[in-house]
């Protein structure tokens, strides 16, 4: 190799690095897949929140859906709400998980922004949370017909997060659905 | 020296947040080995939320949840590999400071064996390149005969 092409080693190992760090600038080290994807959702046995009747994981199945974990204490829950709202009232089928929380406040919650949920599982100590790998409200997860998670989504759901990941994924999975029973 | 009264409290106030800080929830271990466990353990596991830190120095309430997940299943007699194994399989391989050798984490593990080697092969070659040109070359009679000219020019001009 030429000596003087070898003079051309700092810029290239430069380049070699600059690319990386540039690369990570667009990436969010908080985006983990959740360990759970293609698996059943955990098994489970918790209260409604409002009706306190006991749910399990046949409660969740039966249709494609979204799970929300979200706190009455979690501020970007607030700040997703009414996006959730909207999408209920576009027919996509959404289910709660009230983490961590006090069911009066929940409640409150619920009467003043409006229930996007079919229903609420109320998750007070936070185990069904624990089993699911959740680290912090809000999550959705898009679970099929089978109540198995086929995404996590950590963070706030609104128009583009609906719009480009999860929307897709949803229409996918509901003509999965369509194609099974005629 | 005089130490005021307001350094010494200052002092004091310091040391005493510092100890509050320190302060998280603690377990009755029925067996100091447990204890000891739980202490290896909560150090090797990382906490999902804040990433840098593993679950016994971070006070996020996740790491709470997750070191009392640790705790109860010491107690209920669980062995170190299970309870890294209930561990993944709710939060990933991302949960443990030590990954597996496995798919994902085969350039985690090797990268820094591949630099080393890299980084002999690199010294390697440039040691036998200088060796082969040869470091020492022996005067050419002319040569010797330049420098002593020169020498001696030096001296007579001093």
């Amino acid at each position: 190799m030429g000596s003087r092409l070898k003079l051309f080693l700092p810029l290239f190992l430069f380049a070699v690095l600059a690319l990386l760090l540039f690369r990570g600038l667009s990436l969010d080290p908080m985006e983990m897949p959740s360990a759970l994807i293609d698996r059943p959702l955990p098994a489970f046995s918790l209260p409604e929140l409002a009706s306190g009747e006991l749910l399990d994981a046949a409660a969740v199945a039966g249709e494609v859906s979204l799970l929300n974990v979200w706190a009455t204490w979690c501020v970007s829950c607030r700040v997703e709400h009414p996006y959730l709202v909207s999408l209920a009232d576009s027919g996509v089928r959404i289910l709660g998980l009230n983490y961590k929380d006090e069911d009066a406040a929940a409640l409150r919650w619920l009467q003043d922004l409006g229930n996007p949920y079919q229903f609420n599982i109320a998750d007070r100590q936070g185990t069904l949370a624990l089993d699911l790998g959740v680290y912090g409200a809000p999550e959705t997860y898009l679970l099929d017909a089978e109540g198995v998670v086929r995404y996590r989504h950590v963070g706030v759901v609104d128009e583009r997060v609906w719009q480009t990941v999860l929307e897709p994924l949803y229409s996918e999975l509901r003509a999965a659905v369509a194609a099974e029973s005629p | 020296m005089r130490i005021s009264l307001g350094g010494v409290l200052a002092l004091l106030i310091t040391l005493w947040s510092l100890q509050a800080l320190a302060v998280i929830e603690t377990y009755e271990f029925s067996d100091p080995a447990l204890e000891e466990r739980y202490h290896s353990l909560s150090e090797e596991l990382r906490c999902p939320k804040c990433q840098n830190q593993n679950i016994a120095d971070s006070n996020a309430p996740i790491s709470r949840d997750l070191r009392r997940l640790l705790y109860e299943q010491l107690e209920s007699g669980a062995s170190d590999g299970e309870i890294l194994e209930h561990m993944v399989a709710r939060y990933g391989e991302f949960v443990r400071y030590r990954p597996r050798f496995a798919g994902a984490t085969v350039i985690l593990w090797l990268t820094p064996f591949i630099l080393l080697l890299a980084g002999a092969a690199i010294v390697a070659l440039t040691l036998r390149s200088k060796g082969s040109r040869g470091g020492e070359h022996p005067l050419s009679d002319a040569e010797r005969a330049r420098v002593d000219n020169l020498l001696a020019n030096r001296e007579g001009s001093d």
